[in-house]
């Protein structure tokens, strides 16, 4: 009892016990780690503040109100070369969503074909499968994007000898030209039918699943909801009337007029990104399916499954589990890598913010602007990303 | 019990089945890789047309119709685009590649002081191949010279102005040389930034812990292209008027950054899936915190996540070509310089560059996942009995 009582922190403690006490040590380092910062920060703000003023930069967001004067050469909502620098880097900001979204869905899709095929039986399947992997993932994004851009579209034909496809569409080295969709009036049924076929198609998938808990009856639910997703906007366009005209492309002697147009360089950052990305998805899917054991899809067999029910109920949702977190760093990569476009100029979020920054010599509030949006698209991916994997997880007790 | 007449039990012999198929024959083996049920022969035959269709043109592309010399643009054009070639030729211009490789390797370091960079390879190759063999003794001293006698010496053979060497100013560094550097600086400095970054964000201190995740996170959030322009573009502007920060140095900086953000998240990993028992165990002997981590947590902890590291490392060297973006002239960068250098254009010129880049970038990329696979099986075997 009386050793215990000498140990007990006493009033009279010498200066050494502070120093060597974890929480008074923990404080100290700190503090003085904040001190450090916000010096570090405030040289750092001062010497800005000071080098701004020396080179008679304004601060402050204004100069988003300011005409941009420089042309996007595509975009999804209207602008001229006489809207605001702010509604250029909106402009910018769709674009590389755009590019993003297509080059996940390519990249998912590419990705599980290959990752599947690195483990098929077919000895001639998995090593080809295996090569593209090996290929892709080891050569820097950068130069794919080149490599498309410079090697393979640059060799299409000149605008006057463009290949003529069918439908009205158009190949050359200014990119794929094809006719624009006008739509009429009522058109607004068609988006609306399909909103209804999404909604009433979960609506019949899950009074399914209640009736096959019930009563152990199967319906097929997967032919239903295609009809329903598929049929509905096709009723909805014929009930409209039609409302569809085409301005189509016509081939001029230096320059085709009309119709839509998708750059040379979209195409390109969207094959890179989408390719590259795909090597890295197919070794997540192969590492989460091969993560699964043996014993589950012997267990599942057992219990008189096909191998496709098999692969269905038992091995994706599990592999899923193992999937989904790196799955999503790779989209948060492809997206990040889209910022990759300013190289070959496509006008995505950070070509069109540079542009501005050189322009207008506002580096702090363009790169703040750029940083931002980039940032709230990772946190955005991850939360969603978090959603569905805590959905998927493992449901413990 | 009459065990004669039960539903359930067969009352004759089944036929015996077919022998398996024998594997280690040829047919066989082609029979049960290849064509072992009608959807697999269809997926074949897909594939051999596919391997059909592509590899003879390419081969024919790469190989047999490319130009293996010459001296300028005339070697690799045809007759109506002003070259020797007969029309409709298209092939490699591998002479292109044979005529500028000094130029891919040094950029544009004087001539007479190309030994310098040789002499800097061939002790990075002599340093760092003992370091990779696990059987050579002394890792310790050998990382010693390799992580910090080396780059000094490196510094001074490269950059020169000191024991007689003339200064060979960073904006002559190029090709292969400046890929390399940047990923070696970038390697060396994220390490230890990442270790301290990772043990910070798991540190019981509220302010340290809230700085270093501020810090991965926001790094990690945006893309690498915007560090480096936020290095090339703000870094200045930090700094008091009249303090110049060389272009080099910016770039090194934002990878360094970068890199070490990344490298934090896998040694953090590394970190997470050691048992607590280990610390306490470490605890209860005394250690301070920093003899814990030094001799307990963290030796275990990288060795974990080494796959991971090498994983970093790659990506590292492959974003390093990013650089190429702020007007810095790495492999990729001198690659692309060429296309517009009126000897050598032609239509094929980008594309046989691209791919020679590409290969280069490739052979030390696949070298470094290969040697993670061969440690990882190295270090696992270490752990069986």
């Amino acid at each position: 009892m009386t050793d215990h009582a000498a140990m007990a922190p006493s009033e009279a403690r010498t200066l050494r016990s502070y120093v060597y006490d974890p929480r008074y040590r923990g404080i100290f380092f700190q503090v003085l780690t904040l001190l450090i910062v916000v010096v570090l920060g405030w040289w750092i703000f001062d010497n800005t503040a000071e080098n701004l003023a020396r080179s008679g930069t304004a601060s402050g967001y204004g100069f988003l109100r300011g005409r941009a004067g420089f042309d996007i050469g595509q975009s999804l909502i209207s602008y001229t070369s006489d809207s605001t620098y702010g509604r250029a880097i909106v402009v910018g900001f769709i674009n590389t969503v755009l590019v993003a979204v297509l080059g996940i869905i390519t990249a998912t899709i590419v990705g599980f074909v290959v990752g599947i095929g690195r483990l098929s039986k077919n000895w001639l399947i998995a090593k080809l499968c295996t090569l593209y992997v090996e290929i892709f993932r080891n050569i820097p994004v950068l130069l794919i994007i080149f490599f498309w851009y410079k090697g393979v579209l640059d060799s299409l034909p000149q605008v006057r000898d463009s290949l003529a496809l069918p439908f009205n569409v158009f190949l050359n080295n200014r990119g794929l030209a094809f006719p624009k969709p006008i739509w009429g009036e009522g058109a607004w049924l068609i988006p609306a039918a399909f909103l209804v076929g999404i909604i009433v198609t979960i609506g019949v998938a899950r009074w399914a699943k209640q009736r096959q808990a019930a009563t152990g009856k199967q319906f097929h639910t997967i032919w239903t909801g295609i009809g329903l997703i598929v049929g509905l906007p096709i009723l909805a366009f014929f009930v409209a009337g039609s409302p569809l005209t085409f301005d189509y492309p016509i081939a001029g002697r230096f320059n085709l007029t009309g119709g839509a147009r998708i750059l040379p360089e979209f195409v390109a950052l969207y094959l890179a990104l989408s390719l590259y990305t795909a090597s890295f998805i197919a070794e997540v899917i192969r590492a989460g399916i091969r993560g699964v054991p043996k014993g589950q899809s012997e267990a599942s067999f057992a219990l008189g499954m096909q191998p496709a029910q098999t692969t269905r109920l038992v091995v994706v949702p599990q592999a899923m589990r193992i999937i989904i977190p790196p799955l999503t760093s790779q989209y948060l990569n492809l997206t990040k890598n889209s910022s990759l476009g300013v190289a070959i100029g496509f006008p995505e979020l950070f070509s069109t913010t540079s542009t501005t920054l050189n322009q207008t010599g506002q580096a702090v509030e363009a790169i703040s602007i750029m940083l931002t949006v980039y940032l709230a698209i990772s946190i955005a991916t991850s939360l969603f990303m978090n959603w569905f994997n805590a959905k998927m997880a493992l449901v413990e007790r | 019990m009459d065990t004669k007449n039960l539903a359930y039990v067969r009352t004759e012999m089944l036929a015996p089945a077919p022998a398996p198929l024998s594997t280690s024959t040829v047919s066989g083996w082609v029979r049960a890789n290849l064509l072992a049920t009608p959807k697999d022969t269809a997926l074949t035959i897909i594939a051999i047309a596919l391997l059909l269709w592509t590899v003879p043109g390419m081969l024919q592309w790469l190989f047999f119709d490319a130009v293996w010399s010459g001296a300028d643009r005339s070697a690799c054009t045809t007759i109506a685009q002003g070259g020797v070639q007969p029309d409709g030729w298209k092939g490699a211009c591998w002479a292109f590649i044979g005529d500028r490789f000094q130029q891919f390797m040094f950029g544009r370091y004087p001539l007479d002081e190309r030994w310098r960079p040789i002499l800097v390879a061939i002790l990075f190759v002599a340093l760092l191949a003992p370091l990779l063999i696990p059987k050579v003794p002394r890792k310790g001293l050998n990382a010693l010279l390799f992580f910090v006698v080396f780059p000094v010496v490196a510094f001074f053979l490269l950059h020169g102005g000191a024991f007689g060497l003339d200064e060979v100013e960073t904006p002559l560094w190029g090709g292969l040389m400046v890929t390399l550097v940047l990923s070696f600086v970038g390697i060396a400095v994220s390490l230890p930034v990442g270790i301290l970054l990772a043990l910070g964000r798991r540190s019981h201190m509220p302010v340290i812990r809230t700085l270093c995740v501020g810090f991965i996170e926001i790094i990690r959030g945006v893309p690498l292209i915007s560090v480096l322009f936020m290095a090339n573009v703000m870094l200045p502007l930090f700094l008091p008027t009249g303090w110049t920060i060389d272009n080099f140095l910016r770039a090194l900086v934002g990878v360094a950054i970068f890199a070490s953000a990344y490298m934090a998240e896998v040694i953090r990993g590394g970190l997470q899936a050691i048992p607590k028992g280990q610390s306490e165990g470490a605890d209860s002997l005394g250690l301070s915190y920093w003899q814990k981590m030094r001799l307990i947590i963290l030796p275990q902890a990288i060795k974990l996540v080494i796959p991971g590291i090498v994983n970093t490392f790659i990506g590292l060297f492959k974003d390093t070509s990013l650089v190429s973006i702020i007007g810095m002239f790495d492999l990729l960068g001198i690659v692309r310089l060429n296309f517009t250098d009126t000897t050598w254009i032609t239509p094929v010129t980008p594309i046989t560059g691209l791919i020679f880049a590409g290969f280069i970038f490739w052979l030390f990329c696949f070298g470094m996942s290969r040697y993670s696979t061969f440690m990882e099986r190295h270090l696992d075997t270490a752990q069986k009995r």
